[in-house]
């Protein structure tokens, strides 16, 4: 009996090492990397702007001939939905053939999935979320950043439009922990530079009518409303704004920054601000080779605002694998150390907490139907003024 | 709090509850004759107010620009194909399952609804994005003090109550409404009278779901902005309304429909805390009222416990 099952044993050995080694001969080793983001729902547009840049990435990877290994893209949706975002997270990271992953978009989705990969060991690089306590809310080794945080993006924000000579403001923010991070930043920076908060109106991420909100805000009267939230939200809000006859400047964030928020509040979009990290595209190191790329690949969506980060965020991640080979542990150490690299976004350097310091903050105002950077705009030259600018 | 302020708030809960009241008045037509609870109501209204929007998109490609054409036909277009959707409902998911338990109604039901909503958001193109509705109503405002008094709104508060006095005058006036009141009252009996039983359900559910298309397509007018999740909330509102109203009882639903969007807007406004807690506030006062009242503010004469 046992020798038969020895016989056996080695028959399968034999068969397996055939066969590895045939495997290795006509093809490289095939690694699977991951890559999640809102795929649908009312942010979609920017998961699959981010996903086709990640996706960019690993076609780039896999037409090189020097690259070591053949890489798979798992790409999941988390519809931006805190515990959808737990499930797909959790599939990603207990599939041991996946060595790493870029993923979120949605703050919310990210700060609730960062301790299932310290749980699972997966590495991870958020693409685009910007609540700082992903990164420093916690000491996990598997989390990183390519984007920079809201932090940041709310202290520019904050010194710029009170720089302007805007003193008084209305904030309307959603209550994910997205929201309630600008809130609390953008609040912090705009005390100390000497701007005021009329009121502040916590709203469901989720929510429709804003009538009862802006007619609260219509009677405070603020030169400003400032958004903390997301695109859909954003749109909305605008549009009800004029229902009311609310004169105030809109001001949003980063999360307003995308082609959606434009076309969905149509010609209301005019002198609207935003701000965001990084620059546009176009104007990033690599941007000008990103988007040739891009438009070869004849993807059926807009890269979006945060899709340089996403390609960014895999190139970095395939790099790594390319150096130390498909081994979780390697990768997240060798990622960690990660030192003034250079990237489409610029350098990519991560601190102890794996946030990679981005210093630029682009100011946006919005222009015939367009994102356009405050600098180069008709605003800024004095052609066209902003509501109650004087 | 001044007047101009005061008269705002009560002119937003006014164009709220006029939403949910048109909703509620479905889901309360259909427990009448049917005692069913069709929980696809809400994204009935959301495939409406789309149905709407396409027709407006397919208008201005042949040249349509007239807000005075416009606004009938994308009515009569949305309206319609609710109607015709409605009775499908009816006929293919609901009548069929009319001897088997309540909750397997239900079931089909939200399941459709999951069904239309995914379907809007995947087919309808770029279905997951906010879409721009259409202003097409004049818009026209008077400002008085803090109160703009818009004149797109006033038409579809009239709008809204001329359709609410015709609904009422087709139960109550009409041979259809003495059939349908009929078959709510005692299905048996109606059958004996040689009521058309599956044709008064069909026609109750057309009526129904033009209703919600009606108040889908208000929706859009009214935020100018629709997407494929607005059916979710205003069906659990539609529907919590029809309930504390007395479900069963048109008239309920209407005073129901208005009241929650008092309840809200008060949430909003008067309670010290910060607005995200308004639904809470409303829907809490739900409960509350149904606790007092199991069976609504105004009950079908013969009330039916559950």
């Amino acid at each position: 009996m046992q020798n038969a099952a020895t016989k056996r044993a080695a028959a399968v050995a034999a068969v397996l090492a055939i066969g590895l080694a045939a495997g290795v001969a006509e093809a490289k080793d095939k690694i699977k990397v991951g890559f999640i983001g809102p795929l649908s729902g009312g942010t979609s547009s920017n998961g699959l702007g981010g996903r086709n840049s990640a996706d960019l990435a690993v076609r780039l990877k896999n037409a090189d001939a020097d690259a070591k290994y053949e890489y798979e893209l798992v790409v999941l949706d988390d519809e931006c939905k805190p515990d959808k975002g737990v499930q797909v997270a959790t599939k990603l990271a207990a599939d041991k053939n996946v060595i790493a992953a870029a993923t979120h978009y949605c703050s919310a989705v990210a700060i609730a999935t960062v301790d299932v990969y310290n749980r699972f060991g997966l590495p991870i690089i958020v693409w685009g979320a910007v609540l700082p306590d992903i990164t420093y809310g916690n000491d996990y080794k598997e989390v990183h950043r390519v984007n920079g945080t809201m932090i940041n993006q709310n202290e520019t924000a904050a010194k710029f439009m009170t720089g302007l000579g805007y003193k008084t403001w209305a904030i309307i923010h959603d209550t994910t922990d997205y929201g309630k991070g600008h809130n609390k930043y953008f609040s912090q920076y705009l005390t100390e530079n000497g701007g005021k908060i009329l009121g502040t109106f916590g709203v469901t991420a989720d929510q429709q009518d804003f009538t009862a909100e802006l007619t609260k805000i219509k009677s405070l009267d603020p030169d400003v409303l400032y958004f903390g939230g997301l695109t859909p939200l954003g749109v909305r809000v605008r549009s009800q704004m004029e229902k009311l006859g609310l004169r105030a400047l809109f001001e949003g964030t980063s999360g307003i920054v995308s082609d959606t928020f434009i076309e969905g509040s149509g010609e209301l979009a005019e002198g609207v601000l935003a701000f965001r990290e990084g620059a546009p595209t176009e104007l990033l190191p690599g941007g000008k080779v990103f988007m040739e790329q891009y438009k070869k690949q004849n993807y059926a969506e807009p890269s979006e605002a945060y899709g340089p980060f996403a390609f960014a965020a895999m190139n970095l991640i395939l790099d790594t694998i390319e150096a130390v080979g498909p081994d979780r542990k390697k990768v997240r150490d060798t990622l960690n150390a990660t030192k003034g690299r250079d990237s489409i976004v610029g350098e990519i350097s991560f601190d102890k907490n794996g946030q990679n310091s981005v210093a630029l903050i682009t100011k946006y105002v919005a222009q015939d139907g367009k994102w356009t950077v405050w600098a180069e705009s008709e605003y800024a030259k004095g052609k066209r003024k902003l509501k109650g600018q004087k | 709090m001044d007047v101009g302020l005061f008269g705002q708030y009560v002119m937003n809960g006014l164009m709220l509850g006029m939403m949910y009241a048109l909703v509620a008045v479905g889901f309360t037509l259909f427990f009448g004759v049917l005692d069913v609870i069709n929980f696809a109501h809400g994204d009935s209204l959301m495939v409406g107010a789309f149905t709407g929007l396409a027709t407006y998109l397919g208008l201005r490609e042949l040249g349509v620009v007239w807000p005075a054409v416009q606004v009938p036909v994308v009515l009569a277009a949305a309206t319609a194909a609710m109607a015709v959707a409605g009775a499908l409902i009816a006929r293919y998911l609901v009548l069929p399952l009319k001897s088997a338990p309540a909750l397997n109604t239900l079931l089909i039901t939200l399941m459709l609804g999951t069904v239309l909503r995914e379907s809007i958001r995947l087919f309808y193109p770029a279905g997951a994005n906010p879409k721009p509705f259409p202003a097409l109503l004049p818009a026209g405002a008077v400002e008085l003090g803090n109160f703009s008094l818009r004149a797109d709104n006033m038409l579809m508060l009239s709008a809204g109550l001329v359709v609410i006095v015709a609904v009422h005058l087709v139960i109550n006036r009409t041979k259809l409404g003495l059939a349908i009141r009929a078959v709510a009252q005692d299905e048996e009996t109606a059958r004996t009278m040689g009521i058309d039983f599956t044709r008064i359900v069909l026609v109750t559910f057309a009526i129904g779901s033009a209703l919600a298309a009606f108040a889908g397509i208000m929706n859009g007018l009214y935020y100018n902005e629709i997407n494929f999740g607005i059916g979710l909330l205003l069906g659990v509102i539609g529907f919590s309304s029809a309930i504390i109203g007395g479900l069963g009882n048109i008239y309920g639903a209407i005073i129901g429909g208005f009241l929650f969007a008092a309840l809200q807007t008060i949430g909003a406004v008067a309670l010290p805390f910060a607005s995200a807690y308004k639904d809470v506030f409303a829907f809490a006062v739900v409960i509350l009222i149904m606790a007092i009242r199991p069976t609504g503010l105004l009950s079908e004469k013969v009330s039916e416990r559950v």
